[in-house]
């Protein structure tokens, strides 16, 4: 079970080097949490509301309990602490009590010796439900009857909105909020419930020590954090709880909140067993949260030379059943709504709401997605509105140091946002490939539908920004442990950090990091445990480069300070070890009033990245082929380039998904495609190469003047893909992702 | 569980005939799913991989002998593509090559989805279903055999062995709607052919309807084509699409269907 520690692949910070988990990965020998195996472990299975919304009347389990090689069936009532958790309100119960909120919702979890006996036991779980209406339209939700008893969100600082279901409303009043001008463009935009799709599914293995406590061997994004809130449920002492981290085959934000942690170590501590949970692919569809579906109505007021005056913007987010992250989304939503420009005035009000849908949280671009949607579209309709070239409106607009947000905040240190609009907007585009082609290169791609009939060239251009790191007061610290050895003819050094690879290459920029600082080449990082270290914060953000490198680069530097002290030699078995913490400079919170900031500001700092896009659409059928992106991407130092790129890539397909397919649809609350032969994400065939240019402008505060890049390139992908669908097309096209029948005119 | 494995089309037969319960299974490419989502626990499988007489395709005079073994694989390569071309091209469109490895044209029509990729071409090729139990063999027009949506002719008994089509005697072709550019269910689909001898267009629609239907009309009659087999559909609402864009659709794949195989 123990992960053998992971020997070092060499090269420094700055240098393109092979990432540790390529090779086992690709031919695989990797072990995801999946792959975990114990001696005589049990497997575990969830028994889930098939109702979006029910009271539940009784659960009998005296059927299941019966059966043969079935060891252990619990219900709420067997939750041993805490009923309820959640990464910002512990509104989440761990197993429903006498109300389900959501379709999926756990209601019982069962051990036994196979998973189909789990299964079969499971289903003689006999759960009487009382159906209730279920609250599903986020715009009527504030009218509707609560889901949750009385106000989850008071006592948090937050605005005082006292409607029923709202998780959390932000009024930002910048300026004059009426202030008028020339010409004003608007529209109204609206993003479906996008999916993190990671392949594999949440899984993990937890294992009953002797002494009452558990070890949970599990993917996630942030382990200290899963630690703190599975002991309190478990009516246990934080330390007695350890979380390793299993194989991650990928989070994208859906692994930061729980998801098998507390119910198998709930089966693990009864049974007295090894218990290992897998969900399979229709699970992991209700088996964890997802990007937040918004409605956003934007106006924009300009002068005729360009310049933007005021920006009103709404947003309404739907949450979902449980709040997870949904007040930090809003946060989010409502700070970038305004795009990457100067405006001095602006009014933007942004609302979170619970309802019986598929709960809402933490997902790549995390509200910056939705509000780029929506400001990037208003651009370019202000362009054509006033006849300047989008390009040039963005430059005439764009934000930079000195300027302030709409949120009073002023950006300090490095925010090249013009600079990456001129590089992504003086790319080279592809002429048009001539016909007749092969049909894998026009839109409908295999499925044979044109040989060039219907087809129309268009060019899109985007631009979009986030904040690295947490924000609003979070000190999301890192901490990283050195360990130097004398070996007898030198030194070996060993590190310790929680930092959990999801597959962005965070191992590779621990190791980098500590080569450099070291300038050592034997390196070795031991397993992400929560028993080595203190805690890394969540690989969440974009932040995990940053404040990885920062923990390591204090720790190391320490180490080598105390070797200094001791005559720069180890004798043979003499260590230093030292544990640093890292923490990112201290942010406020917003005014709940006025949503300004207040202090020191409410962001550490930003990421932007501009992007242009060439698509071919089949306007008869309504089919597109994405031709040709070419990004500029603000990265501040690039650690390990080859990895850089590689984000950046993977970024742009997950907006082009949003931006062209991927939606979970729903009815009256109920997940209606919960697979992947139904909720399609991009092949291939449907993404195109990738001309990315690195903006290294080094941001002051940060080691080695790092950002983060894991997610300007969704941010700005989704906006960028529409707004050559639109040239291509001439349709308003104000709804993600783009249905063929938006396309042809039908919807 | 039982999964039983016959070596002869013989053997088949009487295992069948024992176990009526036991799910035929070829590539698994339906099967299997639907186990893995737990739709379905048979208490059986009879896996068909091993019967050597399932598996090939032959010739005899104009008419095409498909074993139901015969993968999308085999179905794109020469020269079978080249007699049945719009079975070619619907085979490209089939997943991805892995896919096509293992996935069968038995297995579409045991299957019998209205978005069977196999089954437009084998309806504008007048295809004929042989089907085999120890009472003897039956031949049904494929049209009978699909009988609803994923329901088919098929007696206690009885396995799919082969399916008897039309060479290609004029132009044919097969297109498919998905929102995705490759590796989708379809939307929409269409097989379409200019029947030179005939003079007659036939077209065939899938995922438009509880099953996939035949359009057909003399050449004389091409003007309004597109709108009579647009007309002809039933489709619905669902995840995949609106029954308004796959009527569209249908429309728009009719004319250039036309259009390709009248230049």
């Amino acid at each position: 079970m123990t992960t053998a520690a992971r020997t070092l692949e060499r090269g420094r910070v700055g240098e393109s080097v092979k990432r540790v988990d390529a090779i086992p990965k690709v031919t695989g020998e990797f072990a995801y949490s999946s792959d975990l195996f114990a001696a005589g472990m049990l497997w575990g299975h969830t028994l889930r509301s098939p109702h979006a919304h029910a009271r539940i009347v009784e659960i009998d389990i005296s059927d299941a309990v019966g059966m043969p090689r079935v060891h252990a069936v619990l219900t709420h009532a067997d939750v041993p602490g805490a009923q309820t958790y959640g990464l910002e309100f512990a509104d989440q119960p761990v197993l429903a009590i006498d109300r389900v909120r959501y379709f999926g919702e756990p209601v019982a979890v069962v051990a036994a010796e196979h998973p189909e006996q789990a299964r079969r036991a499971a289903e003689r779980i006999h759960v009487d439900y009382e159906p209730l209406e279920p609250v599903v339209d986020p715009e009527r939700a504030t009218e509707q009857a609560p889901i949750h008893d009385g106000r989850p969100t008071a006592g948090h600082g937050f605005r005082d909105d006292a409607r029923p279901n709202v998780v959390r409303t932000i009024v930002i009043r910048h300026g004059d909020p009426d202030a008028q001008a020339e010409v004003s463009v608007s529209g109204v935009y609206e993003l479906g419930i996008q999916d993190q799709a990671f392949l594999g599914p949440e899984s993990g293995l937890a294992v009953p020590d002797a002494e009452g406590g558990v070890d949970i061997y599990v993917a996630t994004q942030w382990l200290h954090v899963d630690r703190d809130q599975v002991a309190p449920c478990l009516g246990l002492e934080p330390d007695q709880v350890r979380i390793h981290l299993a194989g991650v085959g990928g989070a994208f934000g859906g692994r930061e909140d729980l998801s098998i942690q507390i119910h198998a170590a709930m089966l693990a501590l009864h049974a007295g067993r090894p218990v290992k949970m897998v969900y399979n692919r229709e699970e992991s569809f209700v088996g964890h949260i997802h990007r937040h579906p918004a409605k956003i109505w934007m106006e924009q007021r300009a002068n005729r030379d360009g310049k933007l005056v005021n920006v009103r913007a709404k947003i309404l987010l739907d949450g979902g059943a449980y709040a997870s992250s949904s007040a930090a989304v809003t946060a989010n939503a409502s700070s970038f709504a305004c795009g990457p420009y100067a405006v001095e005035n602006a009014l933007v009000e942004c609302t979170c709401v619970y309802t019986n849908n598929p709960p809402c949280g933490a997902m790549r671009g995390f509200g910056a997605v939705q509000s780029c949607f929506a400001h990037e579209a208003q651009m370019d309709k202000l362009a054509a509105e006033l006849g300047i070239d989008p390009v040039e409106l963005r430059l005439r607009n764009a934000l930079a140091p000195g300027d302030s947000l709409p949120t009073g905040q002023k950006i300090t240190g490095s925010f090249p946002a013009a600079e990456v609009i001129r590089r992504a907007a003086a790319l080279p585009m592809p002429e048009p490939e001539e016909l007749p082609r092969d049909p894998l290169r026009l839109p409908g791609g295999s499925g044979n539908t044109t040989r060039g009939q219907g087809v129309k060239r268009g060019v899109g251009f985007a631009v979009g920004f986030k904040n690295v790191c947490y924000s609003e007061g979070f000190d999301d610290s890192t901490a990283a442990r050195v360990r130097l050895t004398g070996t007898g003819n030198g030194l070996e050094a060993e590190v310790d950090c929680a930092a959990a690879e999801v597959g962005q290459g965070v191992v590779n920029v621990i190791l980098q990091t500590a080569r450099t600082e070291l300038e050592l080449d034997d390196v070795v990082l031991g397993s992400a445990t929560t028993s080595s270290v203190g805690s890394a914060g969540s690989a969440s953000a974009s932040r995990m480069t940053w404040m990885a490198a920062g923990a390591v680069q204090l720790a190391a530097r320490a180490a080598r300070e105390e070797l200094a002290r001791r005559g720069g030699e180890l004798k043979p078995a003499e260590t230093i070890d030292v544990e640093r913490v890292y923490h990112h400079r201290p942010t406020t919170p917003l005014d709940p009033e006025t949503g300004q900031v207040t202090g020191d500001g409410a962001h550490v700092a930003y990421i932007c990245a501009a992007m242009r896009v060439v698509a071919e659409v089949d306007v008869e059928l309504g089919l597109t082929r994405v031709v040709w992106i070419g990004t500029a991407q603000d990265v501040g130092k690039a650690v390990n380039p080859q990895a850089v790129y590689g984000q950046i890539e993977g970024g742009t397909a997950q907006g082009l998904g949003l931006a062209l397919m991927e939606e979970i649809q729903t009815r009256d609350g109920l997940i209606a495609n919960a697979s992947f032969t139904d909720y399609l994400i991009p092949t291939t065939l449907d993404m195109p190469p990738v001309v990315a240019e690195l903006v290294e402008e080094p941001e002051p505060d940060a080691p080695y003047g790092v950002k983060g890049v894991g997610e300007p390139p969704t941010v700005v992908s989704t906006a960028a893909i529409v707004s050559a669908l639109r040239d291509a097309t001439g349709r308003d096209l104000n709804r993600v992702p783009v249905r063929p029948d938006d396309i042809v005119g039908l919807s | 569980m039982d999964v039983l494995t016959p070596r002869t089309l013989d053997e088949a037969l009487r295992l069948k005939a024992e176990r009526p319960d036991a799910v035929p299974i070829q590539g698994g490419t339906d099967v299997m799913v639907e186990l893995n989502f737990d739709r379905a626990r048979p208490s059986a499988l009879l896996n068909l991989s091993e019967v050597a007489e399932l598996r090939g395709w032959s010739r005899e005079n104009g008419t095409i002998r498909l074993g139901a073994a015969l993968t999308y694989t085999e179905a794109m390569e020469m020269p079978l593509a080249d007699a049945l071309p719009a079975l070619a091209e619907a085979s490209r469109t089939v997943g991805g090559p892995q896919i096509r490895n293992r996935g069968t044209v038995g297995g579409n029509l045991g299957t019998a989805s209205p978005a069977g990729d196999a089954l437009p071409p084998l309806l504008i090729g007048d295809a004929v279903v042989e089907l085999a139990s120890l009472r003897g063999e039956r031949a049904v027009p494929v049209a009978a055999f699909l009988t609803g949506p994923r329901q088919n002719a098929l007696a206690d008994g009885e396995l799919i062995v082969g399916v008897r089509v039309r060479a290609a005697d004029g132009p044919q072709t097969f297109m498919k709607v998905g929102p995705r550019n490759a590796m989708v269910i379809s939307v929409v689909s269409l097989a379409l052919t200019v029947d030179h001898d005939g003079a007659e267009i036939r077209a065939a629609f899938g995922s438009a309807g509880p099953v996939v239907g035949l359009v057909t009309a003399p050449l004389a009659e091409l003007d309004g084509f597109p709108e009579r087999v647009s007309a002809a559909a039933s489709p619905i609402d669902d995840v995949r699409g609106s029954a308004a864009y796959r009527r569209h659709s249908l429309r728009v794949l009719t004319e250039r269907a036309l259009e390709r195989c009248l230049q």
